[in-house]
């Protein structure tokens, strides 16, 4: 049975509280209005939604609001949804002017234009598995991205949020993955090797020249597509007799002559001047467009840069050639030859490479990098294979350099160099994408005496830890009386012989087994260095560091340190202690020693770094534990309160689905009400009294992790 | 119907078990053979290294004895262990000291599985002393001039836990695997499955797509024994996009999205 609808009165009610009316004046009674004709379901669709945009922005909810009830009968409410996700990231990212714009363009909503839309494939469905199909694809790494129309660059391939040109899901993601494979095709097959603006200068109309040649090229790649990937080509034919008008005969005989085996561009270019007089000049639906300054710039760029890395990486190549040598060939008279044959047939590109007419096997980054070379020039341009000289250049310039997380704050107000992650927003029931800048840096040490200070102060639990930690370590043990094993249980035996002669049944526990359990657990420490933590809870969690460390190193696990804090989502900052590659020595001391309380507590960003940072590290048991002082928290900003504990409950629900085990060790003696909430997916404990802190931190890792 | 059962230290291979060289490979191994040096095949998984095995022994005429290496394989495993029968203990040899004793080839698949333990067991066989010590009988067994040993390991796993040791690699002679050249794979799928030139192609050229996909999302990309699997189901009447989902794609990943992202690629192909 269907619910009762909503009365104007509700519904009045409950707008007034999300939209603030008190303040705003919204006048929420017309909207109530609207919404009564409604039905019940539709009536909680627009409300839900409306709730949730108003977490955001109350403006933008309100623009929903009155726009949502007429739009619901001409749009599928997926795309509804997808609109008002898609507002709210854009809030996000450039703020309220352009959201409230991109609200209005809802209004021109041609619904004869769109009436495919809701069998439309979406960007963010098709973008994960045509990122994967395109790298499964030869040649250069192409990233798929999201903008206004389908082109590429030769680096990236960008794809409109919406493609919905056929009546049917299925066929619009064939149609994608059509232009995905097109658009492949240009990198791959030599399209953007040509200067394509010049070329179209040269004509009167560079427009329409540009246009014509654009059509010949996809001609010319799809007869190479036909012979790559016949499936592909069968899906393409028959989308474009649904699409496409058929060729006209000029083009026809241009089809023709591309289609050959060997075609290349410089056909395309001979062909040109017939197509540049021939009044017609066919697109296709899957064909995307062409951007040449886009790809010129893309290129300019990459070029300079590759045949640096090229060069200075083949130098390496030959210096572990030769050092491999036992005798080295009689000085250098002559400098070793280098050669490399590109392979590319039957959709495979592989490169030969020879030193002195002897085959080597060239390592990946050599081989992605002979691929994206061949793909600008089709062929490997001989000065790109002298190996780079010592010094010639340098290497702060050509290879990527981790960003200083200081310079930022020096210069402009950027993210670059940051990592971005999302946050969860509670109220719109929604990620917002890249929303934490986050950046790595070390805590500045500090060569003090706290370290041995910590040792003489615990000298008693220190050793009491060791002693357990020991006992914990010393796993192997001899279990007796199993069913299998490595050797007889001579005991058993003959217990179980004498049971035999006395008649009662015999025991068939008979052997020695050795128990093995090789300890396999890798362990991230998350530290609160929020300025709450200032003065004792500071000096109980560096303590806390120092009795963990001795009794990890007795264990052998794995561990690292970090610590967290940050003034918001902007400046969200992972201090690092210690990470699982280093040891535990001096340096790590006095960082830890150096641990200073910073600024706020926003939890989520740390606990999805440390995620994939636990992932990346080998390990038949991961745990993460994290150590605060209290709930989420950060400066004026909404992640105080609700917000920060969803937040904080997600990202730990994230961690605990890729099998990471969350521990939370906390202080917070006040509020305990909420904990059992945020904690949902993690175990946790509270410790009353800071001073427990030192000793009993290890004294729980040793319970959870055995 | 009756399945024969074997006693792989007395039976040897008699038809032979079809294998394409890639290299030298089989004239290395046949002196390493000849100069009773250990043997190590390095390479990903399903690229051929047991199928290898299986072709030497026939060349030489031995018996095989494979030991498949898991992580609860210890020493004792091996070399053999004490039962109890009828109120007395029995020795009984273990997969290894047969091999020895019968001077057959041992092969120990994937060993960095086992425990480290076992590792020492085989270091007095793989080197000069060529001898197998059995401590709980107190006896030490000395390898006829035929027996030969043969372990193989992936490094394609990249984990410290799962590396060989320096102590153990260098007692033997290396025999690098990869996957076959586009060519001689085709006719490998060809051959094995009995599809036509064109479908082992286009199955070659697929396992080409999934293996760049290798580190974007997939530990390792399709094997040509996966490749095989696929042709034979085309050759059963299988459609060949039915095939590679069920031979291939499922066999590779459980990721929906990357399960996806391969029917596409070979729905491209096919």
């Amino acid at each position: 049975m269907a619910q009762q609808q909503l009365t104007t009165a509700e519904m009045e009610a409950s707008l007034h509280i999300w939209l603030d009316t008190e303040f705003t004046y919204f006048k929420v009674e017309q909207l109530a209005a609207e919404l009564a004709t409604l039905t019940r379901d539709e009536q909680d669709f627009i409300l839900g939604w409306i709730r949730r945009i108003a977490s955001t922005h109350i403006t933008l909810a309100w623009q929903f609001g009155r726009r949502a009830p007429a739009l619901l009968s001409r749009m599928e409410r997926r795309l509804l949804e997808a609109w008002a996700v898609h507002t709210c990231d854009v809030f996000d990212r450039t703020g309220l002017q352009t959201a409230l714009r991109v609200m209005e363009e809802v209004d021109s909503f041609d619904e004869t234009q769109h009436r495919n839309d809701a069998a439309g494939a979406l960007f963010d469905d098709i973008s994960p598995i045509l990122g994967t199909f395109v790298c499964g694809l030869s040649g250069r790494r192409l990233h798929i991205e999201e903008g206004d129309d389908a082109w590429t660059d030769g680096e990236r391939i960008v794809l409109p949020p919406l493609i919905a040109a056929l009546p049917d899901l299925d066929d619009n993601f064939q149609l994608a993955k059509i232009t995905v494979a097109l658009l492949w095709a240009q990198t791959r097959y030599g399209t953007l090797r040509a200067d394509l603006a010049g070329v179209a200068a040269r004509y009167a109309d560079p427009e329409r020249a540009l246009a014509r040649l654009y059509a010949l090229e996809t001609l010319r790649l799809s007869a190479r597509i036909a012979r790559e990937l016949p499936g592909l080509y069968r899906q393409m034919q028959r989308l474009r007799a649904q699409l496409d008008p058929a060729l006209p005969p000029t083009w026809q005989r241009f089809e023709a002559r591309l289609a050959a085996d060997q075609a290349t561009l410089d056909d395309s270019l001979a062909l040109l001047d017939a197509a540049y007089e021939d009044t017609d000049c066919p697109q296709w639906s899957d064909q995307g467009c062409l951007r040449p300054d886009a790809i010129a710039a893309a290129r300019a760029a990459r070029l300079d840069k590759e045949k640096a890395r090229l060069r200075i990486k083949l130098a390496e190549l030959l210096e572990e050639h030769t050092a491999a040598q036992p005798d080295p060939p009689s000085a250098a008279e002559t400098p070793p030859e280098l050669n490399v044959t590109p392979r590319d047939e039957n959709g495979l590109l592989d490169f030969e490479v020879t030193l002195d007419d002897a085959p080597i096997a060239p390592p990946d980054g050599v081989k992605q990098l002979l691929t994206s070379v061949y793909l600008d020039f089709g062929e490997i341009p001989p000065d790109y294979l002298t190996p780079a000289g010592d010094g010639e250049y340098d290497p702060n310039l050509v290879f990527d350099q981790p960003e200083d997380p200081d310079a930022v704050w020096h210069g402009t107000y950027h993210e670059k160099g940051a990592e971005l992650y999302p946050e969860w927003d509670h109220g719109r029931q929604h990620y917002r994408k890249n929303w934490c800048v986050m950046r790595e840096k070390t805590v500045t040490p500090a060569y003090d005496d706290f370290y041995r200070d910590t040792l003489d102060k615990y000298a008693g639990v220190v050793k009491h830890l060791r002693r357990k930690f020991e006992a914990l370590r010393d796993e192997n043990r001899i279990e007796k009386r199993q069913v299998q094993g490595d050797e007889i249980d001579i005991d058993a035996l003959i217990e179980a012989l004498a049971d035999a002669k006395d008649g009662s049944e015999m025991s068939d526990r008979l052997f020695v087994r050795l128990h093995r359990a090789e300890r396999n657990i890798a362990v991230a420490f998350l530290v609160d260095m929020s300025g709450s933590t200032k003065g004792w809870i500071n000096e109980a969690e560096r303590e806390a560091l120092i009795l963990l460390c001795e009794a990890l190193e007795l264990l052998g696990d794995r561990y690292a340190i970090y610590g967290f804090s940050g003034t918001t989502r902007k400046r969200c900052e992972l201090f690092r202690i210690k990470t699982f590659d280093e040891r535990y020595d001096g340096e790590v001391k006095a960082r830890i020693s150096g641990i200073r309380p910073q600024e706020y507590t926003r939890m989520g960003f740390a606990l999805r770094h440390m995620t994939k940072l636990l992932n990346q590290v080998e390990a038949k048991t991961r745990v993460l534990v994290t150590l605060s002082d209290g709930r989420p928290d950060d400066y004026f900003d909404v992640y105080r309160g609700q917000y920060g504990i969803e937040d904080t409950r997600m990202a730990l629900l994230e961690a605990a689905r890729t099998g990471i085990h969350p521990f939370c060790i906390t202080l917070d003696r006040d509020a305990r009400d909420y904990l059992p909430h945020m904690y949902g997916a993690a175990r946790y404990i509270i410790l009353d009294d800071v001073r427990q802190l030192p000793v009993k931190v290890t004294d729980i890792y040793r319970r959870i992790t055995t | 119907m009756n399945a024969r059962t074997l006693d792989p230290a007395h039976h040897l291979i008699e038809k032979e078990p079809y294998y394409e060289a890639v290299g030298e490979e089989i004239q290395l191994f046949e002196a390493a053979y000849r100069q009773q040096i250990p043997v190590l095949l390095k390479g990903p998984t399903g690229c051929g290294k047991t199928r290898f095995m299986e072709h030497m022994a026939w060349r030489l005429k031995r018996p095989l004895i494979t030991v498949s290496c898991h992580d609860d394989l210890t020493a004792s495993d091996l070399v053999g262990r004490y039962l109890v029968k009828g109120g007395e203990t029995v020795w009984v040899d273990g997969p290894l000291t047969r091999a020895v004793r019968c001077g057959g080839i041992c092969y120990l698949d994937e060993i960095v599985e086992a425990r480290k333990d076992t590792m020492v067991v085989i270091h007095p066989l793989a080197d000069d002393r060529r001898t197998l010590p059995m401590e709980k009988l107190g006896q030490v067994v000395e390898a006829p001039p035929e027996f030969c040993l043969a372990i193989s390991y992936n490094p394609g796993y990249q984990s410290v836990l799962k590396d060989l040791k320096q102590s153990t690699r260098q007692r033997f002679v290396a025999l690098e695997f990869d996957y076959p050249s586009a060519a001689l794979e085709r006719r490998i799928v060809a051959s094995e499955s009995g599809v036509s030139d064109a479908i082992a192609d286009n199955l070659v050229r697929f396992a080409q797509m999934t293996r760049n996909l290798k580190g974007s999302g997939l530990e390792e990309g399709a094997s040509t024994r996966l490749l095989v699997h696929a042709g034979k189901l085309i050759a059963d009447g299988v459609s060949p996009v039915t095939a590679c989902k069920a031979a291939v794609a499922q066999a590779v990943t459980d990721d929906a999205d990357m399960l996806k992202a391969i029917q596409e690629l070979s729905s491209s192909i096919f």
